[in-house]
């Protein structure tokens, strides 16, 4: 987790924050799940690192996970 | 299921003939052991009846129906089964009727996301892939089955019963004309999904279902658009579903459309319902004029298969051994390349030629081919029909965003079906020898095609038997000639074909050296390849695929354990 928080000096992470939010707003409830999944899978493709992605899924998943482990991430 | 008004075989464009039971010999008095009976006569069973006769090997097969299959099924052949179909002998019409094509597109929301191009190089004799009804399949097949005398079909035939002891089969045959045992070497199950052999002798499928249902309508109408494979993947016409459309011939289309998830299936398969969805869906593609329905049917995607495709004596072959998801058209393509696969096996052991061994080695390549489709065909399953809402959502997103960016495009790629590699087989036993090559076919795949400077297609050489393709730039190779002769002693229907340095497409497709060597197997799958010839080798690879040589003892134990947890 340590060299995914490294990466962004603050001031950066603070107006990818403040994206999101406006971009979420402008999806609208009906299209932001629509919209944050397209995201995501940008930024995994952006990333060009499986292993990062999949420890950021699973890092996002914590607190917030509905069902048990199994539906954590599929990687074949 | 057909419109209202019409019978189970009232097609607009097919005549289904009817073929009477007859009494059997057996049940006259006459008592014979059979070679093999082939229980269940669609288009399985009878190539795998027509390779054996390849060998002078007779069978019987036993058919439920009295007719082809109503409807149309499977409708597309791919080229691996065109070959088996031309080494069968009954490829002519097949070309003259089916609709070659290698294209396809995909469409997100009514705009093109993917072009599908499969590889059609102007080395290989066959398209990458034809569309052709099921009852055409069926009827050239049948067509060579009645020209051919060592085929006994016996219609209105139903298996009710099986024993199978140590050396012999019984099979209880019921017709309209009576009843009858049956006495046979083998039996080959090729009797379909709900397979009665199997049932009968308690085996059981195992694997996944997938929730998501289609329905399949066939329609007839004049519509101007080449034979493509299009894919439509959230269409006004269906929305919340794919839908998918093929061109047969006879002006026939294949419409498939996915249900959305919680409709009622007893609703969505009636009539009217079916013709409202198919109106819309043909608006989509802008045609507004008439059309006519032929025939539906609903389907969900499986992904099963036995443990074992042998049971002592009884085989399985076809869908009574695995059950596929048709998006990738692997349920016809890996039924018939079992008949092939088990019919020149089958073939050989019968003409004392090989060991019944050999049969040992049908369940890992065929099953593992199984199991190859099951891992690409659970990729397009999951695309095709999202089994949950995290998959439905990400499917959408990557629709969305392959609107304007190219990397997620790959996921509407339909996989379709690649002919599998034997390189784990226990009769490849030369795997490593491919370390050697720079390029080429590997061990165990499907060789490939090439023109010859003669114009000819390379594998239009090749016989029934094993096949040596020497590259070498002496004439006649008569260096070679006492390694053929000793082959030749060993499989009387090998050939060698020499390959000079002036056959540069086939030297280019092998990647092959002066003196470089590829042994093909009946099914033209590479059983050993060498850059140098080792004669030692091929001689020894030879005997391992007649089953005479047990070089692969701990590799089967192995195999045989992957698979038992497989």
């Amino acid at each position: 987790m340590a060299d995914l928080e490294d990466k962004m000096p603050f001031d950066d992470f603070e107006i990818a924050y403040d994206a999101l939010a406006g971009a979420i707003d402008r999806a609208g409830e009906q299209k932001e799940a629509l919209f944050l999944t397209k995201l995501a899978l940008l930024l995994a493709h952006n990333l060009k690192d499986v292993k990062l992605f999949q420890q950021a899924v699973a890092d996002a998943l914590k607190d917030v996970e509905a069902q048990g482990q199994d539906s954590l991430i599929c990687t074949n | 299921m057909r419109p209202a008004g019409k019978g189970p075989l009232d097609s607009l464009y097919f005549s289904y003939p009817r073929f009477e039971a007859q009494v059997a010999p057996e049940q006259n008095g006459e008592h014979s052991l059979h070679p093999v009976v082939i229980v269940g006569g669609g288009p399985i069973g009878m190539t795998a009846a027509l390779t054996l006769a390849r060998y002078g090997v007779r069978s019987v097969i036993l058919e439920k129906k009295e007719t082809f299959n109503d409807g149309s099924r499977a409708i597309c052949i791919a080229r691996p089964s065109m070959h088996i179909l031309e080494r069968i002998g009954a490829v002519k019409p097949f070309l003259e009727k089916a609709l070659g094509w290698q294209y396809g597109r995909s469409y997100f929301q009514g705009k093109q996301i993917f072009h599908l191009e499969m590889p059609h190089p102007a080395s290989e004799k066959f398209l990458p892939m034809y569309n052709l009804q099921q009852q055409y399949i069926e009827q050239y097949l049948y067509d060579a089955v009645k020209a051919q005398p060592l085929i006994d079909m016996r219609w209105q035939s139903d298996v009710t019963g099986v024993s199978d002891i140590a050396d012999k089969v019984t099979l209880s045959v019921s017709s309209p004309v009576g009843s009858y045992a049956l006495e046979a070497r083998y039996v080959l199950a090729a009797d379909g999904a709900r397979s009665a052999i199997r049932s009968k002798l308690g085996l059981r499928l195992r694997g996944e279902n997938y929730e998501g249902k289609y329905v399949i309508a066939d329609i007839r109408m004049h519509h101007d658009f080449p034979t493509e494979r299009r894919a439509f993947f959230e269409p006004e016409g269906n929305p919340g579903g794919t839908v998918l459309i093929h061109k047969q011939p006879e002006n026939i289309w294949r419409i498939d459309y996915q249900l959305k998830d919680g409709e009622n299936e007893d609703d969505a398969m009636r009539e009217e319902n079916i013709r409202a969805r198919v109106q819309a869906i043909l608006r989509d593609i802008d045609h507004s004029d008439a059309w006519e329905l032929e025939w539906w049917s609903v389907y969900s995607a499986n992904t099963l298969c036995l443990d074992d495709y042998r049971h002592g004596r009884v085989i399985f072959i076809g869908d009574s051994a695995h059950i596929v998801p048709i998006f990738g058209v692997r349920g016809l393509n890996n039924g018939l390349a079992d008949a092939h696969n088990i019919g020149w096996k089958l073939g050989l052991i019968l003409n004392g030629l090989a060991d019944q061994a050999l049969l040992e080695s049908y369940s890992p390549e065929r099953r593992g081919a199984t199991l190859d489709v099951f891992k690409n065909a659970g990729k397009s399953t999951r695309f095709m029909t999202p089994p949950s809402r995290g998959w439905r959502l990400v499917r959408e997103a990557a629709l969305s965003l392959s609107l304007r960016h190219e990397f997620p495009r790959g996921l509407a790629n339909p996989r379709q079906m690649q002919p599998y590699t034997y390189s784990d087989s226990p009769i490849t036993p030369f795997a490593n020898r491919d370390a050697e090559f720079s390029g080429g076919p590997v061990c165990g795949s499907a060789a490939p095609n090439a023109r010859l400077k003669d114009g000819s297609f390379l594998l239009d050489s090749v016989g029934d038997g094993f096949t040596a393709l020497l590259f070498t730039s002496e004439a006649g190779a008569v260096k070679w000639e006492k390694l053929f002769t000793e082959l030749k002693a060993i499989d009387p229907r090998f050939v060698s074909i020499c390959l000079s340095p002036e056959d540069h497409e086939a030297v280019e497709i092998f990647a092959a050296g002066e003196e470089s060597l590829y042994l093909l197997r009946p099914d033209l799958h590479i059983a050993g390849r060498w850059k140098l010839i080792a004669s030692e080798e091929v001689r020894s690879v030879l005997m391992t695929c007649l089953g005479l040589k047990k070089t692969w003892g701990a590799k089967n134990r192995q195999l045989k354990k992957e698979h038992t947890h497989g």
